[in-house]
């Protein structure tokens, strides 16, 4: 008799069903379009002339980089994906897409990104993508998500990056304003992911995910979300008066910054449920807008500077 | 005697080859783009092609 049933096995080889559709989904293609959007951005701020061919291929790069980056996290994160409401619909816990399938797609978009870029632009900007994929999957994903709150503080580092990997890409080097840059996006990333860590802690606490709400507590959290965009506001701002950015950028900067003080010093005064829950909102929808205002009038200024020289 | 009309191995479901095709389409597709992108770059750096910079 054997202690095994093989009856009860399945030998038969799983066969995807997964279309097209369920890949791009694993490139957590919303990321990657802010992604894409602000390395634009370095790319086009970097000085001297960039072939147009070489910048399409610098950024189709990065952001294919991206997109294995965000397949990598699904892989590694499928089983607290399960359990969060904002995550279960993902590929892989909806039986979509396998794991080892998700690390294969993964591994081999990054590999790709990182070698054409190196190949066909500079390897600097290469080196900087891999790093960057590699911050993001070993050192957020796997070593720090579920190990401290401090997680998308440090972790911020890979999302800032994409611009100053345009910028090497275009000019070999780094310089002060790719790294303006990315402090712009590395003091903006704690109060935007605090504020959906806000609304969203009982699902972070189920999946076990130590966000500053869980651990800290809701006031702890809007405390550290009034200091981080008071740092944020400091770091968008200053480029201006330092002379790194100009005029449009200077005034756009001051009037946004406002809002956005405002509305985290509303999450930070608002402590009943109903109250503390619009203003948690209304800051994340706001710090979404923020960033993307702050690049796009970066970007306006660099195309007005150009069309016409003898305004600056 | 086995039964000669029964084919031999995995028969794949239409949902599964239709999802196959569409995602050979697509590896098709991003192959292409590939060697589009090496010619265009390999026309846009002429003889600069092979130095690359660190």
């Amino acid at each position: 008799m054997s202690v095994v049933d093989h009856n009860a096995i399945d030998f038969s080889p799983r066969i995807s069903e997964a279309d097209v559709a369920d890949y791009i989904a694993l490139l957590k293609p919303r990321v990657m379009s802010l992604v894409v959007f602000t390395a634009l951005v370095g790319l086009v701020m970097a000085p001297g002339h960039f072939h147009p061919v070489l910048a399409f291929t610098s950024i189709l790069c990065i952001a294919v980089g991206a997109g294995a980056s965000g397949a990598l996290n699904m892989w590694y994160e499928s089983d607290i994906d399960a359990l969060m409401s904002r995550t279960a619909n993902r590929p892989i816990p909806r039986g979509r897409i396998t794991r080892p399938e998700a690390l294969a797609f993964g591994m081999t978009l990054a590999f790709f990104a990182v070698m054409t870029l190196g190949i066909l632009v500079n390897w600097f900007a290469g080196a900087l993508l891999a790093f960057t994929i590699f911050f993001y999957v070993v050192i957020y994903t796997i070593a720090l998500k579920r190990w401290t709150a401090q997680n998308i503080v440090i972790g911020g580092a890979a999302g800032a990056l994409p611009p100053v990997v345009a910028w090497t890409a275009a000019t070999g080097s780094l310089s002060v304003e790719p790294i303006l840059l990315f402090l712009i996006i590395f003091f903006w990333t704690p109060p935007h992911f605090w504020a959906l860590a806000l609304f969203r802690s009982d699902d972070y606490a189920r999946a076990g995910v130590p966000m500053l709400p869980v651990v800290a507590g809701a006031d702890a959290t809007r405390l550290q979300i009034l200091l981080y965009t008071i740092a944020l506001v400091a770091v968008a701002v200053a480029p201006w008066p330092l002379g790194y950015f100009d005029a449009i950028y200077g005034v756009t900067s001051l009037i946004l910054s406002a809002v956005m003080l405002t509305l985290a010093i509303e999450v930070y005064r608002r402590r009943e449920r109903g109250q503390a829950l619009r203003a948690t909102r209304k800051l994340f929808a706001f710090s979404i807008f923020y960033l993307f205002a702050l690049f796009a009038t970066l970007l306006i200024e660099v195309v007005v500077r150009a069309i016409a020289p003898s305004i600056w | 005697m086995a039964d000669k009309n029964k084919p031999d191995g995995i028969v794949l479901t239409e949902a599964q080859k239709r999802s196959r095709r569409q995602r050979s389409i697509a590896i098709a597709l991003a192959l292409g783009v590939l060697v589009v992108l090496f010619f265009a770059v390999t026309l846009v750096k002429g003889p600069a092609v092979l130095v690359r910079p660190m």
